[in-house]
């Protein structure tokens, strides 16, 4: 059965009162924002870089979704995993991986997490539990389920944040893997990271259900709706829903309304919405803003502690460009290797 | 510093476009994300946004210029405190990032080894395996179906390993739609025989995510018919995730199920998959006979660390052969096996094919004509260096299976043939197939769809001109 529902929508600029962070330690929302900042200037970068032509191909820009990733990984625990779409760079910062090998992959360099040979909707990292980076819209989310069921006949307590967007929300085998998720338990968050469109086409224009989390429920699967533009409340429904996975009661879906500022993907227009709903999103829903706010009004941080976050971010976003840049690119051995795995993995 | 913003590649073909419009003006102050101009691309007007703050210093490239080329100077952003002469400096120094990393690109490239090997497939480079018999002589053999061949294997090695599981429709309660998987749950409990609801695309991903999550998984399809709605999972999933990740993780998990026509079940139940999953590089595609290699073949193919396809067949279920009896017998993928020994003309074959590749040596024999018979067993790694064997020897040959013409395996042998041994051919290879028509469900006509072994007789008339 559906659940709860959390206020759906961020309060409007100068309204939030400044009680609501003053209970969160001041290193606390410290990290949140410096871990925010680190994406949206990451993905600038990378944004820069393909303008250079540095970086090919598709490039999904998480500008303006952070606060998603980073609140839920501010619910997880070592050794929980994560899966997720193309748009994935985001997810990969948030779990702690290396920004240089992350660019490096973006730019195709041997430096990069998979020697240059996954590109940006590829990539992995074994040791961080993150489990792709998938480029076929939904099918991340029965591999989710299956890290979850392997957990679970593990028995090691572990639990699974399985994203997906409000596009692949349609996908038949979102549902296909519901059912087997509530029937079989599994330990799995289901996370609808919904940006509004996919790629062009707006939730309104695809669907006429009222909500997409909602659609658990036809399953027996509990679920929130949840405000993405704000961190705190983020991690706070990632805390339910981990609460939920970690007691054995199987599936939880958090529908995150969240906004991508950039376009689809590199070459996208992104002439479906205006100039005036993105500006007004950047305005007055800014997760980062949000938090700066937040810092400042509760005294827990100075304008000078905040540049000097500035200051430390920008010099790993552009380390990391650096990196990309003068990694070589793979030896053309490269091409042949890691086809078949010659050994048998460790079991379990 | 004062930095250049230069023309962007918005998209992955772009090499130049029309700066349409400022939207700033020198002087303006601008911070990361302010739109700074529209520029337009052979396919659409895009927004191009500020990556850095400062104010905009210099205007280098007015609005309405066409044919811009990506990464030239288009503005000078300067920094809090900078003025103008900042500007004018790096304007002169035009294009100097953009340049170095040219120049660097073109560096690594020539740094690469000139010749690299025209390597051949990983999989043909794979070891060869040794040419000896599967086991011992003498072994004390077994006679026992292709069904209790292929249980058995199952059940030895989730005996061996408790993370192999089996995993499909009906192969717990039920005891296998084709009853292959018969008294596993009961030795194994429900947590290791999970019957799964009528769902291929989904349990076939979950088993993928299993496999990256250090289980491995036996999937079993009641019929490879139906894996055509798993068939992303198998191939964009499984068959290629070791690569993306740069040899981080994989899938080991075998995929198995009857594959091909049984008896009349009509055109969407009876289509052999061998040639379509044998294209697929991080795939195995195994395809027995015989239930010993039915036997000891899928207990190496659960052991592979690589995604196995298993392709079995609804007919050969029942037949009978003799198993080694031997406490862990396994046969290495990518080994075939010369069923039967000859000189005049090379029949190869596997899987179900085998019935018409050995009937028809029986007939040639009758009339004096001696085939050796191929049986492949694993279509992918091909052992092509078997064939190649054979047809040096025989200077002929003739493929067999059910599948469709156009893009058989046979056709891939008959071009590694070509390739490889064409001056030890005597005479063309003739592919023997199913016939290039979905499968009919009345029985005569089936029966014709099918390759049969009047057809291989004849084909190895022709080559040996007899």
């Amino acid at each position: 059965m559906a659940t709860r529902k959390t206020s759906d929508a961020a309060p409007a600029k100068g309204t939030n009162p400044a009680p609501k962070g003053s209970n969160i330690p001041a290193d606390e929302l410290k990290h949140y924002y410096r871990e925010m900042l680190l994406i949206r200037r990451f993905e600038e970068k990378a944004g820069q870089l393909y303008g250079m032509g540095l970086i090919g191909g598709f490039c999904h820009l998480y500008i303006g979704q952070e606060a998603v990733v980073v609140g839920l990984e501010a619910a997880a625990e070592e050794g929980d995993k994560r899966i997720t779409s193309y748009r994935d760079h985001g997810h990969m910062l948030a779990c702690g991986m290396d920004p240089k090998g992350v660019m490096a992959e973006l730019t195709g360099r041997e430096g990069g997490y998979s020697k240059g040979k996954g590109g940006s909707m590829h990539m992995f990292s074994k040791e961080k539990h993150f489990y792709g980076g998938h480029g076929i819209v939904g099918a991340q989310v029965p591999i989710g389920a299956g890290l979850a069921f392997a957990d679970k006949y593990l028995d090691n307590k572990r639990v699974t944040f399985t994203y997906f967007g409000d596009g692949a929300a349609n996908q038949g085998q979102v549902y296909e893997t519901y059912n087997m998720a509530q029937l079989w338990e599994l330990p799995v968050v289901f996370v609808i990271e919904n940006n509004q469109y996919a790629m062009g086409t707006s939730v309104q224009r695809s669907t006429k259900s009222p909500s997409l989390w909602e659609r658990g429920a036809a399953y027996g699967i509990k679920g929130e709706e949840v405000d993405g533009m704000d961190v705190l409340a983020v991690k706070e429904a990632g805390e339910r829903a981990v609460a939920h996975c970690r007691e054995g009661k199987g599936p939880y879906i958090l529908e995150i309304k969240t906004y991508r500022y950039r376009g689809h993907s590199m070459s996208d227009p992104a002439k479906y919405r205006s100039r005036e709903e993105v500006q007004k999103m950047r305005d007055e829903r800014d997760p980062i803003e949000q938090v700066r706010k937040l810092l400042l009004t509760g005294n827990h941080a100075t304008e000078e502690d905040l540049k000097a976050i500035d200051k430390e971010i920008k010099e790993i976003v552009n380390d990391s460009a650096e990196f990309s840049k003068e990694s070589p690119e793979p030896a053309l051995e490269e091409l042949w290797t890691d086809i078949y795995a010659d050994e048998a993995p460790q079991e379990a | 510093m004062a930095t250049e913003i230069l023309m962007p590649a918005l998209s992955p073909t772009m090499e130049e476009g029309t700066l349409a419009k400022w939207l700033v003006k020198e002087g303006d102050t601008v911070s990361s994300g302010d739109i700074l101009a529209e520029i337009e691309t052979d396919k659409a007007t895009m927004e191009f946004e500020a990556v850095d703050e400062g104010t905009v210093g210099k205007i280098l490239i007015a609005e309405g210029t066409e044919g811009v080329k990506v990464n030239t100077p288009i503005a000078v952003l300067l920094e809090e405190g900078e003025d103008a002469s900042a500007a004018e400096s790096a304007g002169s120094n035009a294009g100097s990032e953009a340049k170095t990393e040219v120049k660097e690109e073109t560096k690594a490239k020539d740094t690469l080894p000139a010749d690299v090997p025209a390597a051949s497939s990983p999989a043909a480079a794979a070891p060869k395996p040794p040419r000896t018999p599967d086991w011992p002589e003498g072994t004390e053999t077994k006679t026992t179906t292709v069904r209790e061949a292929l249980r058995d294997a199952m059940a030895e090695e989730m005996r061996r390993a408790d993370n192999v599981f089996l995993m499909g429709e009906e192969v717990g309660e039920y005891q296998g739609a084709y009853k292959i998987s018969q008294g596993l749950l009961d030795e194994f409990g429900p947590k290791r025989v999970v019957d799964t609801p009528i769902t291929e695309h989904g349990f076939a991903g979950i088993a993928v995510g299993a496999a990256f999550g250090g289980l491995r998984p036996i999937v079993e399809f009641m019929t490879f018919n139906f894996a055509m709605q798993a068939i992303d999972h198998i191939i964009n999933s499984a068959a290629k995730t070791l690569y993306m990740s740069g040899g981080q993780m994989g899938a080991p998990m075998v995929f198995r199920g009857p594959n091909g026509a049984a008896a009349r079940v009509g055109a969407q139940h009876s289509q052999d998959y061998a040639a379509w999953y044998m294209q697929i590089p991080g795939l195995k595609v195994v395809m027995p006979y015989t239930a010993a290699d039915a036997k000891g073949l899928m207990k190496s193919a659960i052991r592979d660390p690589n995604p196995v396809i298993f392709l079995e067949n609804e007919i050969l279920y029942g037949r009978s052969f003799e198993v080694p009896v031997l406490d862990d017998f396994t046969i290495p993928l990518g080994k075939a096996r010369i069923a039967r020994e000859g000189t005049d003309v090379t029949i190869v074959s596997f899987g179900i094919g085998m019935t018409y590749a050995l009937e028809a040596a029986e007939k040639l024999a009758a009339d004096g004509i001696e085939a050796e018979v191929i049986d492949l067993r694993t279509i992918r790694p091909m052992d092509t260096d078997a064939i190649i064997e054979s047809v040096k020897k025989t200077n002929r040959c003739v493929t067999v299976e059910e599948g469709w013409p156009q893009g058989s395996v046979g056709g891939y042998i008959s071009s590694v043939l070509m390739q490889e041994a064409f001056d030890h051919l005597d005479a063309p290879v003739i592919n023997c197939t199913g016939k290039d028509v979905p499968m009919p469900y009345a029985a005569n006509l089936e029966k014709h769809a099918l390759v049969t072994t009047d057809e291989v007789v004849e084909a190895v008339r022709k080559v040996t001109y007899k």
